[in-house]
């Protein structure tokens, strides 16, 4: 990795993302109205909402960086960037960590703005500090950051790259604990449920709606997470070939 | 003459269709060479084998003493593939000082240069979602030329260019061939191929002709190039 050349692809992706307004006003905005629904679905049960709320917090900067990215990596690849940068001095590292920094930056930004108004307008409560809950937050959408860089090696299409999404966020989603406490669930169920990367997110947003100091367990799942992202990132740029026929 | 790039029987497969039938060429440093042929003829595929993003079947591409793809080279070799690759959602300047930081001491004033040599010095700050083919076509060059390469790759360069703009480009290759730049322009049209110093015919994934365009017109008896090219062509079949 050369750090000039991840700074500049980490600024170049930001700024695509700059001249697209839509785009940035949907990252902003969309988090936001949904957590909104979920307030006035739970109106009447705001402890639900504190349960609920508190994991599409996490959830919802996944999905979203998961999407924008396999997209985006795939436009790199369809319309011939890719090619040209792969005979420039440019390492593959430099590529995928500049995507995980810039998206990660994205990210952090939508996991404030959604964090802020879920707190202070929409009530949401939890034990520990709004701040772990954003931390976990960028984390996940970190995550889907590099599980979008992988997956986009595996589709030729902006058909196929979609067709992820129910694949790896989906599964993720319904095994995580949100809908069945992992401890109710077979254990099959349980054991596929531990092997997936999103199960340590959700459960560290569960620490820390329940408990006001940072737990061991809150830190171990967050080291899961990070780790999950590293190797994501390491099994992107093995499947990221140079060569191509 | 030195040789820069030195081509050795190389074969390449694109899925169970064999592209490159074992071509063998050598290209002479701080020269124009033309490759000519019609489309599908194997002239990208070869274009991608010397930058080294092609997948090789057998054979070997040496270009300036190093393997193809080498590390060493990726820092002098620029490439212009066929279609414009620049970022439509960046502006014709944040795309090109893009492409300079990746190279060692290059500024953003460099990258300005590039722009302007391409004639893009009024569109700077447009999209380059929002500009015409051809002006998209020359903000793609310019991200090839910013890195002023000793090895230049260009896939059609000219396509759906002016006349004028034309007659400038290839005024700029010969000026950079002067001063030491090996460049290697692809076309589709015989009429640009006067202005090399080297031609390469190729068709169907065969060398037919490798000479200069005067030493081609005369073996085939022509003055003409097109007429070259048929005359060469036909002569392979009744062969």
């Amino acid at each position: 990795m050369n750090p000039r050349i991840l700074a500049s692809t980490t600024r170049r992706i930001l700024t695509q993302l700059r001249h697209d307004r839509r785009t940035v006003a949907l990252l902003l905005v969309v988090p936001v109205l949904l957590l909104a629904l979920l307030y006035f679905m739970y109106k009447d049960i705001p402890v639900l909402f504190d349960h609920i709320g508190l994991i599409m917090l996490g959830i919802f900067p996944f999905v979203i960086m998961f999407l924008i990215t396999s997209i985006a990596m795939l436009r790199e690849r369809t319309n011939g960037t890719l090619e040209r940068l792969l005979t420039t001095p440019m390492g593959k590292l430099d590529l995928l960590f500049g995507y995980g920094i810039a998206f990660g930056v994205a990210a952090a930004i939508q996991a404030s703005v959604a964090a802020g108004v879920a707190y202070w307008l929409l009530d949401l409560d939890t034990a520990g500090s709004p701040g772990l809950v954003i931390a976990i937050a960028i984390a996940n959408a970190v995550l889907g950051v590099a599980l979008g860089l992988f997956c986009s090696a595996f589709a030729r299409t902006e058909f196929q790259a979609v067709q992820f999404m129910p694949v790896v966020v989906v599964t993720q989603i319904l095994l995580c604990g949100l809908f069945v406490a992992r401890d109710q669930m077979a254990g099959w169920l349980q054991a596929i449920s531990r092997a997936l990367p999103m199960t340590y997110a959700v459960e560290a947003l569960q620490e820390v709606g329940v408990h006001a100091e940072a737990t061991t367990r809150l830190w171990r799942d967050f080291g899961i997470v990070a780790g999950c992202v590293v190797v994501a990132l390491v099994l992107a740029a093995a499947t990221l070939r140079r060569r191509t026929t | 003459m030195e040789t820069a790039i030195e081509v050795r029987d190389l074969v390449i497969e694109r899925g169970k269709r064999r592209v490159l039938h074992g071509l063998s060429c050598t290209i002479p440093a701080g020269s124009v060479t033309g490759l000519l042929g019609p489309s599908g003829s194997g002239k990208t595929t070869l274009m991608r084998a010397l930058v080294g993003v092609q997948v090789v079947k057998s054979g070997s591409v040496t270009v300036l003493g190093e393997p193809a793809g080498s590390k060493a080279l990726r820092h002098q070799i620029g490439y212009l593939t066929q279609a414009p690759s620049v970022y439509a959602d960046l502006t014709v300047r944040e795309n090109a000082r893009y492409f300079a930081s990746l190279y060692k001491g290059l500024s953003p004033a460099d990258a300005d240069t590039a722009v302007e040599r391409v004639g893009l010095g009024d569109a700077t700050k447009q999209l380059v979602g929002s500009l015409s083919g051809g002006q998209k076509a020359r903000a793609s060059l310019a991200c090839a030329l910013v890195s002023r390469p000793t090895v230049l790759i260009l896939d059609e360069p000219t396509v759906g260019q002016d006349p004028v703009l034309r007659d400038d480009l290839w005024q700029q290759f010969r000026a950079m061939a002067a001063a030491g730049t090996t460049v290697l322009v692809s076309s589709h049209v015989m009429d640009e191929a006067g202005r090399c110093d080297r031609l390469l015919l190729i068709r169907e994934g065969r060398l037919i002709a490798d000479d200069t365009p005067d030493a081609i017109r005369a073996a085939t008896g022509t003055t003409d190039l097109e007429d070259a090219f048929l005359h060469l062509i036909r002569a392979k079949e009744t062969s």
